[in-house]
């Protein structure tokens, strides 16, 4: 997560942002605008579901992966072995939280400690 | 519903650090937690508004993310379809993953709908609404002190990564998420952040074709 240095200003983010809660309001009232009955097809349904799979991996991907649009490429990145940490604390017990606190315990020493 | 509550505060509480924590000062992270109100969606919209990419994208981003909701909305129907539009569209968009979590448990008939059904809605929409909004804007508040070269943001990303293993569910997911990833990086390259809808365009296209050969490939096995 770089700096906010490429953002047009304050309106320009506000106007994102109410477009999100409007992505909120479309999605969460997607059936509920007709009274008749709607069905999906079972392909689409299929899509449907590793859709926000693939979205979610698709933004977390980079951020772990590269550095400035390139592969990581010294291993004094405090970012690997952070999420290294977060998926084995996974592998042991599966959760949001216990994972996230797990990366932060290996990131913030190396991060903020060793400048990595 | 109590029970669910420590956990809900805690995910409430990151994601309101993960937002000032990205650069969002903290106005448009009160507005985003105010309006937004969904926080997988948030946390993937942060990395982008971050590093400028278009309303367009981010929005269509956001809306994969949310596709879950979509799927959610036809069994909410069934419940809510009696109100008047306004009021099921209202209590539509306060409806997140939890609450139907809760519902179902409460009322595990899924195909009827009984009197008071509305009702308990509203009321699970009102008390997630209230420790999610609380939980995060103490999140926003309390690390508005802490400075951004600590890095913090990165919570949002490891917050994303138990995400996508939670839900690693079967074969498919495992295939659209290994597909996701290698196109997200290869395609980083892209202008306006096309990645991320390459990426997901790439990993649904993989999964139906995986849909479509899966039955073949069982019958061999």
């Amino acid at each position: 997560m770089s700096a906010w240095s490429t953002l047009p200003g304050w309106t320009h983010g506000a106007i994102t942002i109410l477009g999100l809660a409007a992505v909120t309001a479309l999605s969460r009232g997607f059936f509920l605008w007709s009274k008749r009955d709607l069905r999906l097809p079972d392909a689409l349904q299929r899509a449907l579901q590793v859709a926000p799979l693939a979205a979610i991996v698709a933004v977390t991907a980079p951020e772990i992966f590269l550095t400035h649009g390139e592969l990581i490429g010294s291993w004094r990145d405090a970012r690997l072995p952070a999420a290294l940490a977060a998926t084995a604390f996974y592998a042991w017990r599966p959760g949001v939280l216990g994972p996230l606190l797990a990366g932060l315990a290996v990131y913030m020493p190396l991060h903020i400690g060793l400048g990595w | 519903m109590l029970a669910f509550g420590p956990g809900l505060a805690a995910w409430g509480l990151v994601t309101g650090v993960a937002m000032t924590q990205s650069g969002l000062g903290v106005g448009l992270s009160i507005l985003m937690s105010l309006t937004v109100y969904a926080g997988s969606a948030q946390l993937a919209s942060l990395p982008l508004l971050a590093s400028g990419a278009p309303m367009w994208v981010i929005w269509a981003s956001a809306f994969c993310v949310n596709l879950r909701f979509v799927i959610f909305s036809s069994q909410w129907r069934v419940h809510l379809g009696h109100l008047p539009r306004r009021r099921r569209l209202a209590l539509g968009y306060l409806l997140a993953d939890l609450n139907l979590v809760v519902f179902q448990k409460a009322w595990p008939d899924r195909a009827v709908h009984r009197t008071g059904q509305a009702r308990y809605a509203a009321g699970g929409a009102a008390a997630v609404w209230s420790v999610w909004q609380v939980s995060s804007l103490a999140g926003i508040l309390l690390s508005s002190f802490v400075p951004l070269s600590w890095g913090l943001g990165f919570a949002g990303t490891l917050s994303m990564l138990g995400i996508a293993y939670s839900l690693l569910n079967d074969r498919t997911a495992w295939v659209a998420a290994v597909v996701s990833a290698a196109a997200a990086v290869a395609a980083f390259a892209l202008p306006l952040k096309l990645n991320i809808l390459v990426a997901i365009a790439a990993a649904v296209a993989a999964s139906l074709v995986m849909a479509k050969a899966g039955p073949a490939a069982e019958r061999g096995a």
